[in-house]
């Protein structure tokens, strides 16, 4: 007998049939993803889902026959006598319906991986505008650090590296320490026994001779920085999430903003991978913050569009010139504004954001049950619209409940033909 | 060591791999002395819950080709387990030689034992000497073919293109229950060498040519219809039930490779067609000797008590047999049926009533369990076997009764037998046609090609009972088959005095030759 352990084995010997499946039943598979998406939280979405699509399309087919006079043999007869009729639909009779096959008759459920939900998700979104401003430029070369090697120039000279392997080379070859030298020596000051003496001196020339055959720093020891030439993407961009967190945004606000980034954090990770993201947060003044706070960091205070509007602005000035980066913003807010802001945020964002920005998405979350079309527009909904009946790109969007995040989301960067970056 | 003084097998739950070889000499030694068992060697391979999943998609073997099915199979079950509905089966074991058994890592040291005696003693012996295997299937060459199989669909989609090969494959796994052999002893027909005896005849005509011969007055000659009709069904086997058979050897515009691929399919379908029939016997065999081989080990103290009742504990489970009106139903566990089947035999043989003198005279008494269910286990079949082994006493501790369904009776569904004298023959004739593939699976045979005219391919499908095949089904497989044939195909439903009942016609949709 042999005993053989497969566990290790390559697993996932499925998954070339699986990928086919799915590749298979794509479309069935994107529609299921999409109203699957709309009723679940993201961070569950996100960890895959188990979506139900029509058997029908994927279905093999075998003859087989239906109706006819039927024979059936069952156990447990328990007041039956021969001759007797059982009604057909009755349940109390018992008689079991189609046993066994019940579960895939008319859809079939599985379980869809993260990745591939996500990818099934975001098949047909694209970042809008990409490439536009830089699309001509070559890739930049540039340089990057690669490990070490054995020769280069001095300024290379990687001495930490260096001394590390000289040392490691001293302990292996036993290299007599200046220590151990200096010892003897005081010992041989002090000693008075002359065949002790000649002892002595004769161990510290013996030391001191393989001392020095064994160098300090042998020319083997000697590593270099390596550098290695890279090319830079050229088509970069730059993502800002910028996000209101005053006292009056609640906490469902703050939810419906935090999906909205959170599903933009997962496109713009996952479809380019040289996109740059920068998370501003802001009450009455902005900061910028990391992924962590900006999602879960708590603040309070006024609100002040502005204090955003300029802090990206100073940002893009200093980090990201907009010659070279295709730069998007994000933007959530429930609205609000002080009345004194909204001269400044609209010179800022005509003046300063717009103009070098690619596209600019607007989210007004709202409460759950609050009614969109019968408020009247908020203060920034409608200085946004003023500004985009003078044709900025700009896009808004109104959500109240988390169901519509998806198909907003979606909605914003579907991926379009020709010049339609501003969404009626 | 303690486990060698105190002769147990093994401590507790866990186990290495130097237990399982200890397990397996073990269970070797009973299957061989007590029991007579004949088995291929052993191989036995521990797997994950995933490997176990993965060889659950593809029908259990190790290796197969790609199609989109089993991945959607995958999806399926593995929908299933981690929802927790289902749990994972125990083992799997392969009908090869070395006899291929797969154990989960997850189970306990009992656990491995069980399965061994089931799966590497069980179901090996079967695998070795039942006819129906032995006839049907080479244990030897199954794995070698996989591979092949495995190769050859890669070279093709890379030849050909995925699409195309996966067109070819649908339409043959839609007929794969078709595409078996179900009488040996067929005459072998095999393409080149057909095509050799025609040449070699027409080099013969050539060669003889005499002008003479055609003055010869012939008797009264067969109208050229007939002689048509004749000449044609003899040229192209028919009336033919493999479907499978007959598109690979005689579709009109198929690629040498699309024949290849349906033999491929047929020849799978051929290696799995005795484990259809033999359900209940085969795992009524494995749970028997599992049973017999795990007693004997308590017996001699090799398998300790705690761990005995863990072994009951699963054992009660499988072959647990919920009744007709509980939810759990879902038709006869043939765990449940074959195993109480083994042990009424075993009591027939061994302890036997008047009532069982009176039906198994052969077998009643005659003392030697073993050779008589192993004589059993070699020569029967599901249908073959209840038909001639479920005895009254069964019948009456399963309580079986049996319904009779026709439609056009109005009262409802009337009992027809149940557990007593007058039922006994009825329940068992009804029981072993459950299991009998000829009354599961539609007849269905092509029966002619209209080669003078649209090339159209004629089936009938035989009606019994009164049951046509299901529309939506039949049309798309006939769909498949069309593409095969590329032309023209009708399928007419006929019940047993010849009267038409329904026609389907379908026509294809592409040519698959221009795939």
């Amino acid at each position: 007998m042999h005993i053989v352990d497969r566990r290790l084995n390559p697993s996932s010997k499925s998954l070339e049939n699986r990928q086919r499946f799915l590749r298979r039943a794509k479309a069935l598979v994107q529609d299921a993803v999409k109203k699957s998406s709309q009723d679940k939280d993201i961070k569950d979405v996100l960890e895959g889902a188990e979506v139900s699509i029509p058997l029908d399309g994927m279905h093999e087919p075998r003859f087989h026959r239906e109706g006819g006079k039927r024979d059936l043999v069952l156990p447990g007869n328990k007041k039956f006598v021969e001759g007797d009729m059982l009604p057909r639909s009755g349940e109390a009779s018992g008689r079991p319906r189609d046993p066994g096959e019940g579960d895939s008759e008319d859809s079939f459920r599985f379980v869809l991986t993260k990745e591939e939900f996500v990818d099934l998700f975001l098949d047909d979104l694209e970042l809008p505008d990409m490439a536009k401003r830089r699309l001509a430029e070559a890739e930049q070369d540039g340089i990057r650090r690669a490990g070490y090697m054995t020769s280069g120039s001095p300024a290379n000279l990687a001495v930490g590296r260096t001394v590390r392997l000289a040392m490691a080379r001293r302990v292996a070859l036993g290299r007599p320490t200046r220590m151990a030298i200096a010892e003897l020596e005081t010992e041989l000051l002090d000693c008075t026994d002359e065949k002790r003496r000649q002892a002595i001196q004769a161990e510290i020339e013996a030391l001191k001779a393989k001392a020095r055959r064994i160098p300090f720093i042998d020319p083997i020891d000697i590593r270099y920085r390596k550098f290695e030439p890279t090319r830079k993407p050229a088509a970069q961009a730059v993502m800002f999430c910028l996000m209101d967190v005053s006292g009056s945004m609640t906490e469902h606000m703050k939810d419906l903003a935090k999906r909205f980034y959170m599903l933009l954090y997962v496109f713009l990770t996952r479809r380019y991978r040289h996109v740059e993201i920068v998370f501003i947060r802001h009450t009455d003044h902005a900061e910028e913050v990391d992924e962590q706070t900006f999602f879960h960091g708590p603040a309070s205070g006024g609100t002040l569009v502005s204090s955003a509007l300029e802090a990206m602005h100073a940002i893009v000035r200093s980090r990201f010139r907009p010659e070279d980066w295709n730069i998007y913003a994000a933007q959530a807010s429930d609205g609000d504004n002080s009345y004194s802001d909204s001269e400044l945020t609209g010179r800022l964002l005509s003046e300063s954001i717009l103009p070098v920005t690619q596209f600019f998405a607007y989210l007004e979350v709202s409460e759950a049950d609050s009614e969109i079309f019968g408020s009247p527009d908020s203060s920034i909904w409608s200085l946004y619209q003023r500004l985009r009946a003078d044709g900025a790109p700009l896009s808004m969007r109104k959500v109240s409940s988390r169901s519509e995040i998806f198909p907003v989301f979606h909605d914003l960067f579907h991926r379009r033909r020709g010049q339609e970056s501003i969404v009626p | 060591m303690n486990t060698v003084s105190s002769g147990l097998l093994f401590h507790g739950a866990d186990w290495d791999f130097s237990t399982l070889q200890r397990i397996h000499d073990s269970c070797a030694d009973i299957a061989v002395s007590e029991l007579g068992l004949d088995t291929y060697p052993n191989q036995i391979e521990v797997i994950t819950a995933e490997q176990m999943l993965d060889a659950y998609s593809s029908v259990g073997m190790p290796l197969y080709y790609k199609h989109w099915s089993f991945g959607k199979h995958f999806a399926h079950h593995e929908a299933f387990y981690r929802k927790g509905l289902r749990g994972l089966a125990y083992e799997i074991v392969i009908n090869s030689s070395p006899c291929i058994s797969y154990l989960m890592e997850e189970n306990t040291a009992t656990m491995q034992t069980l399965v061994i005696a089931h799966a590497a003693f069980g179901h090996n012996h079967f695998f070795k000497n039942n006819y129906l295997f032995k006839q049907w299937t080479d244990a030897e060459g199954i794995l070698d073919y996989l591979s092949f199989a495995k190769n050859y669909v890669a070279y093709c989609e890379e030849r050909h293109g995925r699409a195309a090969v996966e067109r070819t494959l649908d339409a043959a796994h839609a007929l794969m229950s078709h595409g078996v052999d179900r009488y040996p002893g067929k005459k072998k027909l095999d393409l080149p060498g057909e095509e050799k005896r025609a040449r070699e005849r027409r080099v013969h005509a050539e060669a003889s040519f005499n002008e003479l011969w055609q003055m010869v007055p012939t008797g009264p000659a067969k109208s050229t219809s007939d002689l048509d009709v004749e000449r044609r069904r003899a040229l192209l086997g028919l009336p033919q039930e493999n479907l499978l058979y007959f598109l690979e050897k005689s579709a009109p515009r198929l690629h040498a490779w699309q024949r290849e691929l349906l033999r491929i399919v047929r020849h799978i379908a051929q290696y799995f067609y005795p484990q259809g029939q033999t359900k209940v016997m085969n795992e009524g065999t494995a749970t028997y000797v599992h049973y017999r081989i795990m007693n004997s080990l308590h017996q001699t103290g090799q398998i300790s008590d705690g761990n005995f009742l863990e072994f009951l504990q699963s054992h009660t489970n499988v072959v647990f047999q919920p009744e007709f009106d509980d939810p759990r139903y879902a038709g006869f566990n043939p765990y449940a049926i074959g195993f109480a089947m083994m042990q009424d035999i075993e009591r027939i043989v061994t302890e036997p009533q008047e009532e069982d003198r009176a039906w198994f005279p052969d077998i009643a008494g005659a003392g030697d369990t073993m050779g008589v269910l192993r004589h059993i286990w070699e020569n029967y079949r599901d249908e073959s076997f209840v038909s001639q082994f479920l005895s009254p006493s069964l019948m009456r501790r399963m309580r079986m009764f049996h319904l009779h369904d026709d439609p056009e009776e109005t009262a409802g569904i009337r009992v027809d037998s149940i557990h007593d004298e007058r039922g006994y023959r009825r329940i068992r004739r009804a029981l072993a046609r459950q299991y009998d593939i000829g009354s599961i699976e539609p007849n269905i045979e092509i029966v002619d090609v209209d080669l003078a005219g649209d090339r159209r391919l004629l089936l009938h499908h035989t009606v019994q009972d009164g049951a046509l095949l299901s529309e939506v089904d039949a049309r798309r497989v006939l769909q498949h088959l069309a593409n095969l044939w590329s032309y023209d195909v009708m399928l007419r439903e006929i019940d047993s005095t010849g009267t038409l009942l329904k026609e389907h016609v379908v026509v294809p949709h592409q040519i698959a030759a221009a795939a």
